[in-house]
């Protein structure tokens, strides 16, 4: 395992008045260069824990180390700098230009002009803005999604090792989250910053995290262990209930197209004769094949019985394929994809369009049944 | 038409005695509305957190303006004697509130994401305020300063009770003479300059306004 780079040890918060803390007697390791995701029900203590760590909520007990170093001997503004922060309502400054919040961070370090402005337009390309169009808007002209991208580019702009996010994705609509979600985790494939990433969510959770920390009242820690773990073998009765029923649905999200085994039915190429193809369906146990056009772009499904049922040319018999699958896209994608397709299977082309063979039900269930084996990463 | 004719001849006559007036009456709303700004906003800023601070001064602010201006001008008299002083003085305590109200609100109502996040990307509480609170606030504080304003130039004519000058001298004058010639063109030439000084002051901090005031929230 990779080097311990925040260390909670034993940190607890009370608040004046209240029986039961925020915060109990928390122990908790974040490797570098991982997403830890902590999730939980509301009120948990799974943002104050968070909050715990630059400071903006500061312990009652136990010590909070950044690089084996005590957060709590450090001024809090200047350890705030060194960690990038995200909170679901972005909190943009409405009064600064993209770029001059974009610069807040390097600002404060003291940064030099040219440097910082690189820095800016580096960012927005980073969280894909155009920098030319967005750098001297001002974030009342933002989407919600668009005020979250310059809120991801913010808190990175000063090249912290560390990025805090609460419910970055939250308060955004289903479709521009799940993209912003990949986005974002192609980012991190290059930024390899090390995440402490809190979310109610445990889908987001399950997508987000390479480890993931269950906690339940008090910030206590039911579990916690890659998605994968926890999927296969919930530590307890309330870890269980908190997957929720779907867990094995929920388990497709973590593999890839890639990871099963591509089913290989006859694929026929245009221009093709109407005896030829009758030839290879015959030999196929599924009676199915996939016309394909001369770049080798699947087009249709084809099988003995639409060919036989017209006498219309080969281009125009079978069913149309209309949404293909990328070795990369999850298998709950390709379930989606498989449900939706008439003969319930589905085709996997590469990036540039090409065919590379179908995937089908039988063998996405054989791959469950078999049990968690499997990639991770 | 003769009245006009009239007025005409008292206003042109008195170039001098105007220009003297006038200065004196826009120092008085410089001064005061400055002074009260600064005030408002240390007030503002040092209550911030404290809700019953906060309600206090505003009550306290609130009750200057119930206080009718004829007296509030003369109690200062005694610690401060005539003139500028006690003008200034009670010009000031009625200026308070405006200012005041506004920079709280302004203050209050700012968008506790945004605050977060700038404490979040480690602003220091100073800089918090100087680069995000008071900024984020200006917009309703400078409202509150063009209500204080106008405020002041209409009081501000009672400053000649107490030998402060100003516009009032035309007005005092012209309401102790009544109704001997010249009487009724000394009140209205106070009346339209206060009503001028309004209209330009009015303008200039509309500009000011513009000039101070981010796009982003405009």
């Amino acid at each position: 395992m990779s080097e311990t780079l925040i260390r909670l040890e034993n940190v607890s918060k009370a608040y004046p008045g209240t029986e039961a803390p925020a915060v109990g007697n928390l122990t908790l390791d974040v490797h570098e260069g991982e997403v830890l995701v902590l999730v939980g029900p509301s009120g948990c203590g799974k943002s104050t824990t968070l909050r715990l760590i630059n400071r903006l909520i500061e312990p009652t007990g136990g010590r909070i180390y950044l690089k084996g170093e005590d957060v709590t001997e450090i001024d809090p503004s200047i350890l705030r700098r060194k960690i990038g922060y995200v909170i679901q309502q972005v909190g943009l400054f409405p009064h600064r230009t993209i770029a001059e919040n974009i610069a807040t961070v390097p600002k404060l370090l003291g940064w030099d002009k040219a440097e910082t402005s690189q820095r800016v337009d580096e960012m927005l390309e980073l969280v894909s803005m155009d920098p030319a169009i967005y750098r001297d808007r001002y974030p009342k002209e933002l989407s919600g999604g668009q005020a979250q991208r310059v809120g991801v580019a913010r808190a990175l702009a000063a090249d912290p090792d560390v990025l805090l996010m609460d419910e970055p994705f939250g308060a955004i609509d289903p479709i521009t989250r799940d993209r912003l979600q990949n986005e974002f985790l192609r980012l991190q494939q290059d930024l390899k910053k090390t995440i402490v990433f809190v979310t109610h969510d445990i889908d987001e959770a399950i997508k987000m995290g390479n480890r993931i920390a269950i906690l339940r009242e008090g910030s206590e820690i039911a579990q916690i262990d890659t998605p994968e773990a926890i999927l296969s073998d919930p530590a307890d009765e309330f870890v269980e209930n908190f997957l929720g029923s779907g867990a094995i649905l929920k388990g497709l999200t973590l593999k890839k197209v890639r990871d099963i085994e591509l089913h290989d039915i006859p694929a026929l190429q245009m221009p093709v004769m109407r005896d030829e193809a009758l030839k290879a369906l015959e030999s196929s146990p599924e009676k199915t094949a996939v016309l394909l056009d001369k770049d080798q772009k699947p087009l249709r499904w084809i099988s003995e019985a639409s060919l036989n049922r017209t006498t219309q040319p080969i281009e125009k018999s079978g069913k149309p394929i209309t949404i293909d699958l990328q070795p990369e896209d999850t298998l709950q994608d390709a379930l989606g994809v498989m449900l939706q397709s008439s003969v319930g299977m589905a085709v996997v082309v590469d990036r540039g369009g090409k065919y590379l063979g179908c995937c089908s039900i039988e063998s996405l269930a054989s791959m469950i049944i078999s049990g968690s084996g499997g990639s991770q990463n | 038409m003769e009245f006009l004719t009239s007025w005409w001849l008292f206003a042109s006559t008195r170039g001098g005695q105007i220009q003297i007036a006038v200065a004196e009456h826009t120092l008085y709303v410089t001064s005061v509305v400055g002074v009260a700004t600064i005030f408002a906003l240390l007030l503002a800023i040092a209550t911030r957190s404290k809700q019953i601070a906060k309600e206090l001064s505003l009550s306290i602010s609130a009750v200057f303006l119930t206080i009718p201006s004829l007296a509030l001008f003369t109690i200062f008299i005694p610690l401060v004697g005539l003139g500028f002083a006690p003008s200034f003085l009670a010009l000031f305590l009625y200026s308070l509130l405006p200012i005041l109200r506004n920079t709280i609100t302004g203050l209050d109502g700012i968008d506790q994401s945004v605050l977060e996040s700038a404490k979040g990307m480690g602003l220091t509480p100073r800089q918090v305020l100087f680069r995000v609170e008071i900024p984020l606030a200006w917009p309703v504080i400078v409202a509150g300063i063009r209500v204080s304003s106008m405020l002041v130039i209409g009081i501000a004519a009672i400053a000649t009770l107490v030998a402060g000058g100003g516009l009032g001298d035309f007005i005092k004058s012209g309401l102790s003479r009544l109704p001997l010639p010249g009487s009724l063109e000394a009140i209205w030439t106070g009346t339209l300059l206060c009503v001028l000084l309004a209209l330009v002051i009015d303008v200039s901090l509309q500009l000011l306004r513009r000039a101070t005031i981010s796009k982003g929230i405009r």
